[in-house]
């Protein structure tokens, strides 16, 4: 079924626009096998910063009992989320953890330790239909939902746009275009309602007219589990998407249902739509339904090294180990453990990492199935990356500028532009690690930014200072002028009273001289 | 701890080496065909003239401290010998291959760069540089042979390449050089062509000329090839045989007795090598869509100008080399619209605002 | 052959006459330079580029004795500021990436003598007579001024921790 808006125009021109690559899917078997829940891990590690924007402020202290859904960390400014128990338990303390991040650096984290009970706060049901929009914006934001796809954006924030743009269209991203990853097709499958629901919250929340819920066509199972579950409410429809990757790449989603594009220096909510991921959708519903914190989300492990690929639901924090054990372990040595999709995901080291409220995907890849073996060679201008990138950047020529270090100019030629996405290094057969020069140059950016403003402020920090040593000095001479004008004053009435006194008729004692105290 | 290790965490795409791979397999039957029709002497020529290529890759790459081997393995070398000994006359002596092999790689390859940083089409740029020093071992041409794959005959061949020469008995002219030739004397077209030209024939091999240029059905297959596999794109070869055969067929049109017909211009000389196989040099062309067709439709336009009013008969490699020049300009004035911005760069409008 | 010795002569004294000129009607103030200079680098004087002050650093630098990579506090964002002021191609090879430092107080050794208080010049030091010392970090450049002023050794520099916020990739080693 098509897209109602499109023209055919826009049709004929997105045949010959050949943007993106087809890499293998690898989704089944393990799509297809049943979803199960992973019993509690004995810890459950917490970091403070799973979603963009400021981490959380814990509030709880070691030693302290929790219940399941119990707020923990607090959300810190306007982007930003709460963090909450994921089971019952005893807080064992807070500080560094391991935490997913490509560098492998640590960070701060709540250890809990379930005590088994799994005992929740009490939860209180409620009519979404009755809520105002603001107040479904607040509960969301109370429930610390972020984005479930992958970006982890705080998922009220996006809701409250509604509240100052006009927003008529929802489009709820079910393309999961990552090779492997399946918890969104399997949450589709299996709990279609869920998805359908949170999308008419949702539309409440920003007072849109219609959603649109785009489904890549290698998903054919969860489209006729989503048209069921959509077929009673004419404001939800259900979009087949063809594969390609990266079509679940916000921009490219939107441009493909709406036909329109994303102003490069605006929001999507700037051309009247919002994008919410279908596992946010899902969890907004039980939010607001059943008065349910995030804890937990499905998560596909999978990859040639695992022995039963399969989706789990895992609550947040449990360490990646449980989950390949409970897939049967490894079978083999992996080449590289990935921590989302093989395309954006990140490489860790170890399997004591936790879960994430973005972790989609655990991935234990061999060799072939990374198939990186050869060493970057030369750039040979082929131009397959220009074929292949979305945005229609060159990425070999932003390659060239950032390894000729011309930060600037790869700025001038796009860069800022860039989603990420992976493709044009998946399609190099130089195998240039083109993503990251690109990474590495933004990050570089930001880092002379932070400098730039760094420097800023020490300048005005040394202006004080001199300020400061200036009224100081100041002072000590207005202080110490005082005080000579006293001695002369004390002087002159000294030597007026001795005359007085040695003169006849000296009735008047020596007269009282305030004494000021100066500061020293 | 793992090095630092970015995404993607696969790859898609066919690595460099089985790339050159596959364009040297589609070179295989014209090349092939090229032997069976001028004999032995072609053999040592190509033979001679890869060496000379990889010989001289070898050593540059030597004198940069890297090792020879991955420099050797990637085919890049042996595919620029092979290219330009297809565009040089059969029979030309030893010296010519290998003089041209060793300036393609050192002067016009490692010299602005090595791979990937030349500017201009190392084989190409060394034809033109052979055409110019050597003017006459350069224009010899022979009517293809009866083949004959004897001992005797292959020794004999070896005095050819090595030996005397081209023995003016047997020397013949190319389609291109005899128009010219009879142009220039003031016969009229078709009265030259009287006899002298058969598309099919031509296509095939039947007449004089280099390696390249005398099997253009077996090129035009072989770049087809190269297409369907997705080596190459089909822009480059398109706005090329476009480029050529849209002046020709207006200039026929207007006055058939000066011009060649579009057909005799497409399968003569190195159109249809150039087309599929030189022209489409990922290094040397443009690497954006709308840069592609501009460098093809002008490789093409050059190449019929430069046949019809130029000095020289043939006029593909200096097309070539002036696209060439012009590549990286074409590349900053076509680059492609960016999502969400409009084409001189600023962003979109927003389309409303609350 | 007089002729050509005359007139090569007399053009090139014309040509020179008219460069002087020109030098003289074109010439830019040196001290506008110097100021704007003056106004990029960082004020805090700290002597690492071994100029006298910051000042001195941009009198050097518009003179031409200084490098736009001199100054290490300004780090890679100043010295591309500074190059691209002075029209100058930036080598920034020469500038290795400095570990920034930031400076910490041992408290268990610290006297409260206010030495290294008074020595710094961001006023990124926190304390007062007979009160432990700390060390603001977010106000602290790493200068050094006060490691030589502290008598017992207390307060040090070392290298910035990186952590999750400060992290970027690493440039890939090119073939």
């Amino acid at each position: 079924m098509c897209s109602p808006t499109i023209s055919p125009l826009v049709r004929v021109k997105r045949l010959l626009q050949r943007w993106g690559a087809h890499p293998e899917g690898h989704k089944r078997p393990s799509a297809d096998t049943a979803l199960a829940v992973l019993p509690l891990a004995p810890r459950l590690v917490l970091p403070l910063s799973q979603h963009i924007g400021a981490p959380a402020r814990p509030v709880v202290a070691a030693g302290q009992r929790v219940l399941r859904g119990e707020l923990l960390a607090t959300a810190q400014g306007n982007i930003s989320a709460p963090i909450h128990a994921p089971t019952s338990g005893v807080i064992l303390g807070i500080g560094e953890a391991a935490v997913p991040h490509p560098s492998g650096l640590g960070g701060p984290a709540i250890v809990l330790e379930p005590d088994g009970a799994d005992e929740s706060v009490p939860l209180d049901e409620c009519d979404p239909f009755t809520l105002d929009p603001a107040e479904i914006a607040r509960r969301v934001a109370a429930a610390g939902i972020v984005g479930m796809g992958g970006a982890t954006f705080p998922a009220a924030v996006k809701l409250a746009l509604g509240q100052h743009q006009p927003i008529e269209t929802l489009i709820l991203n079910g393309g999961e275009c990552e090779p492997y990853l399946s918890c969104d097709d399997r949450l589709m499958r299996d709990r279609p309602d869920s998805v359908i629901d949170g999308a008419r919250i949702i539309l409440r929340a920003i007072g849109g007219r219609r959603a649109l819920i785009g489904v890549e066509n290698n998903k054919p199972e969860a489209i006729a589990a989503l048209r069921t579950a959509a077929a009673a409410f004419a404001e939800v429809q259900v979009v087949a998407l063809p594969s390609r990757y990266p079509m679940g790449s916000e921009k490219q989603l939107i441009t493909w249902l709406t036909g329109r594009e994303v102003p490069a220096e605006g929001r999507s909510a700037d051309i009247g739509v919002v994008v919410h991921n279908v596992g946010t959708a899902s969890a907004i519903h039980r939010a607001i339904r059943y008065g349910e914190a995030l804890t937990r989300r499905i998560v596909t492990v999978a990859g040639g090294a695992v022995r039963t690929p399969r989706n789990l639901e895992v609550r947040i924090g449990t360490p990646l180990s449980a989950l390949i054990e409970f897939c049967g372990g490894l079978t083999t040595e992996p080449a590289r453990l990935v921590m989302g999709g093989p395309m954006m995901g990140i490489a860790i080291g170890s399997l004591d990492i936790p879960v994430i409220k973005g972790s989609g995907g655990l991935l234990a890849l061999t060799a072939a199935e990374v198939s990186d073996t050869a060493a970057a060679g030369p750039c040979i201008r082929c131009g397959a990356c220009v074929g292949a990138c979305p945005i229609g950047l060159m990425p070999l020529d932003m390659a060239a500028l950032i390894r000729a270090g011309e930060l600037k100019g790869a700025v001038a030629v796009g860069l800022k532009d860039c989603i990420g996405c992976g493709t044009c290094s998946y399609v190099c057969p130089s195998s240039i690690p083109l993503v990251q020069f690109f990474n590495h140059a933004k990050g570089e950016l930001a880092a002379r930014e932070r400098a730039r403003m760094k420097q800023a402020a020490i300048k005005e920090l040394v202006e004080a200072r001199s300020a400061r040593l200036e009224r100081e000095a100041r002072e000590k001479a207005a202080a110490a002028a005082r005080r000579k004008a006293e001695r002369e004053r004390a002087k002159a009435a000294a030597a007026a009273a001795a005359q007085a006194a040695s003169a006849p008729g000296a009735t008047s004692a020596t007269p009282n001289v305030a004494r000021e105290e100066t500061p020293a | 701890m793992n090095p630092i290790i970015s995404s993607p965490h696969a790859h898609g795409a066919r690595p460099v080496g089985r790339v050159m791979l596959l364009v040297m397999l589609a070179l295989v039957p014209a090349t092939l065909g090229g032997f069976w029709r001028f004999g032995w002497p072609a053999v040592y020529l190509w033979c001679v003239t890869v060496l000379a290529c990889l010989f001289a890759e070898a050593v540059c790459v030597r004198l940069a401290e890297r090792p020879a081997r991955s420099a050797l393995a990637d085919g890049s070398a042996l595919l620029t010998g092979w290219l330009l000994a297809l565009s040089l006359p059969p029979w030309a002596p030893w010296w010519v291959g290998a003089v041209g092999g060793a300036f393609a790689i050192v002067v016009v390859k490692h010299a602005f760069g090595g791979l990937g940083q030349n500017l201009f089409n190392p084989a190409m740029a060394a034809r033109v540089m052979l055409l110019i020093s050597f003017p006459v071992e350069m224009t010899q041409w022979l009517a293809p042979q009866l083949p004959d794959a004897g001992l005797a005959t292959a020794l004999a061949g070896l005095g050819v390449t090595f030996g005397a020469g081209l023995p003016d008995a047997v020397s013949s002219a190319s389609l291109l050089g005899h128009v010219k030739a009879e142009a220039s004397r003031g016969v009229a077209l078709g009265q030259a062509l009287a006899g002298q030209w058969d598309p099919l024939a031509a296509g095939l091999g039947a007449r004089a000329g280099s390696l390249g240029e005398t099997s253009a059905w077996l090129l035009a297959a072989g770049g087809l090839f190269l297409v369907a596999k997705r080596v190459i794109g089909l822009r480059i070869p398109a706005a090329f045989l476009l480029g050529v055969a849209a002046p020709a067929a207006l200039a026929q049109f207007l006055a058939p007795d000066h011009y060649l017909p579009p057909l005799a211009h497409l399968l003569s000389g190195g159109v249809m090598l150039a087309a599929f196989f030189i022209a489409t040099d990922y290094v040397t062309s443009p690497s954006t869509p709308l840069g592609q067709w501009i460098f093809g439709l002008g490789c093409g336009l050059l190449t019929w100008i430069i046949r019809t009013w130029g000095a020289y008969p043939e006029g593909v490699a200096f097309a070539v080399l002036l696209m060439n020049a012009a590549a990286p300009l074409i590349d900053h004035t076509t680059r492609p619209r960016i999502f969400g911005r409009r084409r001189d760069g600023r962003s979109l409008a927003a389309a409303r605002r609350g | 052959m007089l002729l050509a010795i005359v007139s090569l002569s007399a053009l090139g004294a014309a040509c020179g006459l008219i460069l002087g000129l020109a030098a003289r009607r074109f010439h830019v103030e040196a001290g506008a330079l110097e100021g704007e200079l003056a106004a990029m680098m960082p004020g805090t004087n700290c002597g690492q580029c071994g100029f006298p002050g910051c000042v001195g650093a941009a009198a050097a630098l518009a003179a031409g004795d200084a490098a736009p990579t001199c100054c290490p506090p300004g780090g890679k964002a100043l010295a591309e500021a500074l190059a691209a002021k002075l029209g100058v191609a930036l080598d920034a090879s020469a500038l290795g990436e400095p570990v920034p430092m930031v400076a910490g107080v041992r408290e268990e050794i610290c006297i409260g003598c206010t030495k290294c208080f008074k020595a710094c010049p961001t006023d990124a030091v926190m304390g007062a007579v007979k009160q432990i010392h700390s060390v603001i970090r977010e106000a602290c450049t790493g200068c050094a001024k006060c490691e030589p002023s502290c008598p017992t050794g207390a307060i040090a520099l070392t290298p910035v921790p990186v952590t999750l916020n400060t992290w970027v990739w690493p440039q890939p080693v090119a073939a």
